[in-house]
């Protein structure tokens, strides 16, 4: 097997999951399950997308994804914490609307023809084996990663977001806004999604197709639980699925696995992941406000 | 102003917010429709009458609410008894196998014996699609909305692998299986129109479930855990048996869904099985407020924006994924307004004292 192209392979699965698992860690903690993750990757890949066409750049397209990424949030904010609608309804209902608003988008603009290209993040290290990677990739694991572990850890606003998914009641008492705070989760982790979604065409593919976040979002949500709302173990979740989902690649063109059907192993992944929290079980504590509303009586 | 709990809902209330539902979704959709350079007046007609002026267009589009209709009673039934089954299109897919294994198994069954048979072997393999979820629920307390949305993934995966490989069609060599023997086609009633028997079986699940939430002890006791679980084990319900029966239920109902659109349809399997039924039905049982009838309804309102949205994009060359903006604009918005049955806005007539 080839470690080198394994490795490379790894990194660049692992990078959407690390951005959505982390922005899905910082809206669970404070206390909203946001189903509505695979739409904002959908639409962080597809305004990413639009924007890097129009402008040639892809920076502006990574701009302009995390505007889409934050809108994203806000509207999850406004039915889940001002309303105080049903989480699991307004995630799916969030994703569909994205989901469908891109792809209405993109037929109107590119009709159903041919795959725009657009230029697209270079690699680092070129040339280096087994350290190419793209600048994404890089400040993912090595800033955003780490930021956000320290923020939720040993900062005032990661204490905030902790107290308003953990007892929103005592955390108003305290004198917390409950609602400011969770619409701040919303808001940074619909970024943190979009960009997610967004390394996909401006740094993978360098267009968009149809269906292109295929499901990653659900992996995510799955990555998050397994982690037990910890960053560092959402991490490893990362890297661990895009292992297994490189070396499925890796194992498909090698002889002795020739026979076994390639969707076996894609769906190795997501079956390794309902297995792991099978055998967590009872162990796993969820945070206290997880899927209630806050009003104050 | 500001918002107060409602004592009791007036009988004109329900009526009157699904209207104000529709008239805001369609606000909400004219600026993009007319973006496209279509006229929203004529876009609103294409999507919610046209289809329903002609016998053969009323026909197909309750063709298209067929498998809505099962997906969203799945979800219904489930959601009632508190365990939110995000995995009926993962369930609906299972069904849509079996139907095809059996079909293709015993091939030599008369339709007396093949149909049931058929439809029956889809709701089993829906019961065991959605039965490690629902294990995991009740007896580890694993929140059942990831691993049932986990599933849906591993069943299209699973469709793709049987006709890639052993299910592949030997005449024509594309991804789908072998015609189902003819004893398996479920009639249609109707000449020259492809509604099939599909229908009955849901409108007939459809009074069961209604029956059963209705007028059984089991329904009463599904209804209970479902608005809060706590008081239904107080007052000595077994949460978790009722919670398992509601979600194997509805799992076995997005199953019989599968066989249905294979067996009534497509008369064959192939990768688009389910174009995303499992996750509209949500949609239908969310804008149904979870009310049997009423779920009939969302299903036919959604089929007739399908149908529309494919007219439409014929006639208007307004790109047809129009239909899924406005069904999830309808579903936000509907979940938004519902809220005015729980709460009503008091001293809003002050604010015109006030002025004057």
């Amino acid at each position: 097997m080839n470690v080198v192209a394994l490795v490379a392979a790894t990194l660049v699965t692992a990078t959407p999951l690390l951005y959505a698992a982390i922005g899905e860690v910082i809206t669970e903690r404070a206390g909203v399950l946001n189903l509505g993750i695979e739409g904002t990757m959908y639409a962080g890949a597809f305004v990413g997308f639009l924007a890097a066409f129009h402008s040639g750049s892809p920076w502006v397209g990574l701009l302009a994804a995390i505007a889409a990424g934050a809108a994203a949030g806000l509207l999850m904010a406004f039915l889940t914490v001002t309303l105080g609608v049903n989480q699991h309804v307004s995630g799916i209902g969030t994703t569909l609307l994205l989901i469908g608003a891109s792809e209405f988008t993109n037929r109107l603009l590119f009709g159903s023809g041919t795959l725009q290209q657009i230029s697209k993040f270079s690699l680092l290290f070129k040339g280096v084996p087994g350290l190419e990677m793209y600048l994404l990739t890089l400040v993912g694991f090595a800033v955003v990663a780490p930021t956000t572990w320290w923020v939720l850890r040993s900062t005032g606003a990661g204490l905030r977001v902790r107290a308003v998914g953990e007892n929103p009641e005592a955390a108003d008492a305290a004198g917390i806004n409950v609602a400011r705070t969770r619409y701040a989760a919303l808001v940074v982790g619909g970024m943190l999604m979009a960009v997610g979604g967004a390394f996909l065409t401006l740094a993978v593919l360098g267009t968009f197709t149809l269906n292109i976040t295929n499901g990653r979002g659900w992996v995510a949500i799955a990555l998050v639980i397994f982690a037990r709302w910890r960053i560092w173990p959402a991490v490893a979740g990362a890297l661990l699925f895009a292992i297994v989902d490189a070396g499925q690649l890796q194992l498909a063109i090698t002889p002795a696995f020739a026979g076994v059907p390639r969707e076996l192993l894609i769906a190795m992944p997501y079956l390794v992941v309902i297995g792991a929290l099978a055998l967590a079980g009872r162990g796993l504590r969820y945070p206290g406000a997880y899927l209630k509303p806050y009003r104050r009586s | 102003m500001r918002l107060s709990p409602r004592t009791h809902v007036p009988r004109w209330l329900t009526p009157f917010l699904a209207v104000l539902a529709l008239g805001i979704t369609l606000a909400l959709t004219a600026g993009p429709i007319r973006l496209a350079g279509a006229n929203p007046g004529a876009a609103f007609n294409y999507y919610l009458l046209r289809p329903l002026t002609s016998s053969y267009s009323i026909l197909e589009v309750f063709l298209a609410a067929t498998p809505l209709l099962f997906t969203g009673l799945a979800a219904l039934v489930a959601f009632r008894s508190g365990y939110y089954n995000i995995g009926g299109e993962g369930q609906f897919i299972a069904g849509a196998i079996a139907a095809t294994a059996i079909a293709g198994a015993l091939p030599g069954l008369p339709a007396v014996l093949a149909l049931p048979i058929g439809l029956a072997g889809g709701a089993l393999a829906g019961a065991v699609w959605g039965l490690a979820p629902a294990l995991l629920r009740v007896r580890r307390g694993i929140d059942e909305v990831v691993t049932t949305l986990l599933l849906n993934p591993v069943a299209l995966l699973l469709v793709q692998g049987l006709l890639n490989g052993p299910w592949r069609n030997p005449d024509t060599g594309f991804p789908e299986s072998a015609p189902i023997p003819a004893a398996y086609e479920l009639p249609r009633p109707i000449p020259g129109a492809r509604l099939h028997a599909g229908i009955i079986v849901a409108l007939l699940i459809a009074l069961a479930i209604w029956i059963t939430l209705r007028h059984t002890t089991l329904g009463l006791e599904s209804r209970a855990v479902g608005l809060s679980p706590h008081a239904a084990a107080f007052s000595g319900i077994r949460v978790e048996r009722t919670m398992l029966k509601g979600a194997l239920t509805s799992a076995a109902i997005a199953g019989v869904g599968g066989a249905s659109q294979v067996m009534g349809l497509q008369h064959r399997l192939t990768g688009e099985v389910s174009l995303g039924f499992g996750y509209t039905g949500i949609v239908v049982a969310t804008l149904a407020a979870l009310i049997v009838p009423a779920a009939i309804g969302a299903a036919v309102l959604i089929a007739t924006i399908t149908v529309g949205a494919e007219s439409a994009a014929r006639a208007l060359q307004l790109p047809p994924q129009m239909g899924r903006v406005m069904t999830a604009t309808l579903l936000l918005v509907t979940v938004c307004i519902v809220l005015f049955r729980r709460y009503r806005i008091v001293g809003w007539r002050r604010i015109f004292r006030r002025r004057t």
